[in-house]
């Protein structure tokens, strides 16, 4: 018999564990679902314009992808093994509909580890289309493994599709309704928008940063407007999702809804909180905009929000100040980056160029962790936000966790190695933009597409190389 | 033949590219290990790397393949297995993530003392996560994991069969990788290399019949069920695995150049299936039969249609993959 002590110990390592290692995964799969397309195009304008600097970036840029999808390959398998480590009781109960999702997640890992392979090492000998159209798979790839992630994460927000036994075991499943329940059609594309503006953000800041200490070619310019152009594509557009998933929270996870907006009694006429610290009467410290957020949730000022008083004491979410807080975060930084897109695009209008400030620079080169912190927050919101539960209504997390001895210690450790890969990936990035600055005057030997010797094929489109001037990022 | 019947089918069908090519890989690490200081090492290094580097992580996926399916259609087994290996389980886990950081930094990291560094993180955890998986397996095969999980973290697999099956995991994968570099140097016309790799072939090809032979006798005595069947049923694929064995060891001592690696892939998967027939009906041995674990029919039916696209789209992207690196069209240097 496991003391109850114990298993609440337990409870809490595995989900600290469970929040480490997902937190530290779900930047790198934003950078494999984003950043297929980003490079695919820089290697479009290269290819089109015979434009080399753009080549060039796509290229870098397909050798960063190279040891962020290696770790991101082996932090996700992780989580895998995390879901029997952690939680076999969830997977006991729930496998035969939660895994649906994995199931096909699997084709589209499978195909998104082939062509990006092909992709990244046919660089030098296969020709310049049709190493191109190799690349495209990614693209197509990186959206259907989000769906397929994030689908089966909606599921366990919005569970529905499977008939229960009085043991509370899944008996049987309707396939379709589980992929497609009701938090699939926000929580997807809202991930996937994600998933570009942190690459476009976090791509742009790196040019931004180079910009900054006065590196001011055509690569660092082509480097900073391509992502920097699909993260701000992408903000209205997800300000928008954002919006209607907020709103369908509203209706489908009342008491998720009203701890992030520290919401107490049921009732029309909500006000909307800025920040602050929430308690149980009221919200202290925070900046508060009467009737606003009865009326986002309704449009209307009458809108009737329910409050954590009618949430039964044992299915409130925990901690609500930082829930509310991590919604605000996110909010706030979506909001300053479509204002930095209101400023690109007036500049653009004006003068047909980016703003001429330092300053712009220096916002865009903050823009990047932002909008990774942005994305942390919203994960926040969306995990925290369900417990007590680990499938909503129907199981619940401390129900779920494993009986195991060492998860302190195991998240001990797991602490230790993330530090250790964490550091190895950013050490072997910036060492990989090293080289490529020391080599930057000299992209001879390096040019891709060219005559490949050994084998004496000439796959080449390109011959008489000019070299791009000045240096890399 | 039943649905779960045929998605069992399905898992070991997985295991079974996974052990291929998954096992050859960290094979691969194992050679890279014992191939002395920097200067002495270096060809059969490069020659690993190159190998490696373009289809490794295409390679890995099978694992996450068979975890998936294992967890879809038999979540029961999946958290039996789980709460109760949940030791040798991390310790796989753990030598996953050492390999795959060790590998990619590696190829990228300038500097030999960080390369070096990196290069054996790669190499260690090589041997170590075949080792681990493989006392997983044979805890299994031993019927050490009960039906409802929670069986003791240690007792379970640090017993003589697990052990002697984690060995040969790493055995196996060594053998295929040695086979599957022959061939390789073969290609780049490197005779050198390819005698290195002939005489290491022969070497684990020993080691690897002598663990699976240790291997039979803790089943008679820990694995009765198991044992019985394996020399009943399963007896024609242990005869096949034997005979490819020994035809590739014959061919390796006459110099000839094929069918080097079917011979090698054909004697570890007559292996699995065996195992597989000699444990059926059970999942878990002799305490959870596949019937028992099986998900609804409609979960199945998901499963059965992903297998069928994966035959369909996966496995010739697969072979697309693999033709471009025989053909030497994918370049691992930067």
């Amino acid at each position: 018999v496991i003391p109850l002590a114990a298993s609440a110990s337990n409870l809490l390592a595995a989900r600290e564990q469970m929040a480490f290692t997902l937190g530290f995964h779900i930047v790198l799969s934003c950078l494999g679902v984003a950043l297929p397309a980003t490079i695919l195009v820089a290697n479009y304008i290269g290819l089109k314009k015979d434009d080399e600097a753009a080549l060039e970036l796509a290229k870098r840029w397909s050798k960063a992808m190279a040891v962020t999808f290696a770790v991101g390959a082996v932090t996700g398998t992780v989580l895998s093994f995390e879901f029997g480590l952690l939680w076999p009781q969830f997977m006991d109960r729930f496998g035969a509909a939660f895994g649906i999702a994995f199931a096909i997640e699997g084709i589209f890992f499978f195909l998104e580890a082939i062509f990006l392979a092909i992709y990244i090492y046919g660089w030098k000998r296969l020709s310049g289309w049709a190493h191109f159209w190799s690349g495209v798979p990614m693209f197509v790839t990186g959206i259907g493994g989000a769906f397929s992630v994030v689908a089966a994460n909606s599921w366990m927000n919005q569970p529905q599709g499977f008939t229960l036994n009085a043991a509370g075991k899944v008996i049987d499943v309707e396939p379709l309704k589980v992929l497609i329940n009701p938090a699939t059609g926000y929580e997807v594309p809202h991930m996937i928008l994600a998933a570009y503006m942190v690459v476009g953000f976090l791509v742009a800041s790196v040019y931004a940063v180079g910009m900054l200490k006065g590196r001011r070619d055509r690569l660092h310019r082509l480097g900073l407007l391509i992502p920097l152009t699909i993260g701000l594509i992408a903000t209205p557009i997800q300000l928008f999702v954002g919006d209607t998933a907020a709103r369908a929270v509203a209706d489908h996870q009342p008491a998720k809804f009203a701890a992030m907006e520290c919401i107490q009694e049921t009732g029309g006429h909500q006000t909307e909180y800025v920040g602050g610290v929430c308690t149980s009467d009221g919200v202290k410290a925070a900046i508060p905009i009467p009737d606003l957020d009865s009326f986002l949730v309704g449009f209307s000022a009458d809108t009737k929000v329910t409050g954590l008083n009618e949430i039964p004491n044992d299915e409130r979410p925990p901690a609500n100040t930082f829930l509310h807080l991590s919604f605000d975060a996110m909010v706030g930084i979506g909001t300053a980056l479509l204002a930095l897109g209101a400023w690109v695009a007036w500049a653009w209008w004006k003068r047909r160029d980016i703003p001429r400030t330092p300053w712009f620079l220096r916002i865009v080169a903050v823009s990047g962790a932002a909008s990774v912190l942005a994305l942390w927050a919203g994960w926040i919101v969306t995990e925290v936000g369900r417990q007590p539960w680990i499938v909503q209504g129907y199981m619940r997390t401390s129900e779920a966790v494993t009986d195991a001895k060492g998860i302190w210690f195991s998240f001990g450790l797991v602490l230790l190695l993330y530090a250790g890969l964490g550091t190895g990936a950013v050490l072997v990035l910036r060492s990989m933009s090293r080289r490529w600055r020391e080599q930057g005057a000299d992209l001879e030997g390096d040019t891709p597409y060219a005559p490949s010797a050994p084998t004496g094929r000439k796959y080449a489109y390109m011959e008489g190389n000019r070299p791009v001037d000045g240096g890399g990022s | 033949v039943s649905k779960a019947d045929a998605a069992a089918a399905i898992l070991w069908v997985g295991a079974t590219f996974y052990a291929l090519f998954g096992g050859a890989d960290f094979g691969g690490g194992f050679w890279d290990l014992v191939a002395g200081g920097p200067e002495r090492g270096q060809r059969p290094r490069d020659l690993i790397q190159r190998s490696l580097t373009p289809v490794w992580e295409a390679n890995h996926v099978w694992l996450i393949f068979v975890l998936v399916v294992l967890w879809t259609a038999f979540p029961p087994a999946f958290s039996a297995i789980f709460t109760t290996l949940y030791v040798p389980i991390a310790l796989a886990a753990l030598g996953i993530v050492l390999r795959g950081a060790g590998f990619a930094f590696r190829k990228s990291i300038v500097g030999l003392q960080g390369r070096r560094a990196m290069g054996a993180t790669f190499a260690i955890s090589s041997v170590i996560t075949p080792f681990f998986m493989g006392t997983v397996v044979g805890a299994i095969a031993a019927g050490n994991v009960p039906a409802a999980g929670n069986g003791d973290a240690f007792s379970t697999w640090l017993q003589p069969l697990p052990l002697l099956i984690g060995a040969m995991f790493a055995a196996s994968g060594a053998y295929l990788a040695a086979v599957f570099l022959v061939g390789d140097a073969r290609r780049q016309e490197d005779g050198e290399m390819e005698r290195y790799f002939v005489r290491r072939a022969l070497i684990a090809a020993v080691v690897a019949g002598a663990f699976a032979v240790a291997g039979l006798f803790a089943l008679h005595s820990e694995a009765r069920y198991v044992f019985d069947r394996l020399t009943s049923q399963g007896l024609p694929l242990v005869i096949l695995s034997l005979l490819c064995g020994v035809a590739l060891l014959a061919l390796l001592l006459r110099g000839a150049r094929r069918p080097l690696r079917p011979l090698a892939a054909g004697a570890v998967t007559a292996v699995i299936w065996g195992w597989g027939v000699a444990q059926f009906p059970y999942l878990l041995p002799t305490s959870l039969r596949i019937d028992q674990a099986a998900a609804p029919g409609p979960t199945m039916t998901i499963i059965f249609i992903v297998f069928a696209i994966a035959a369909v789209l996966v496995l010739p992207s697969l072979g697309l993959l693999y033709t471009l690196a025989q053909k030497d069209l994918l370049e691992s240097e930067h």
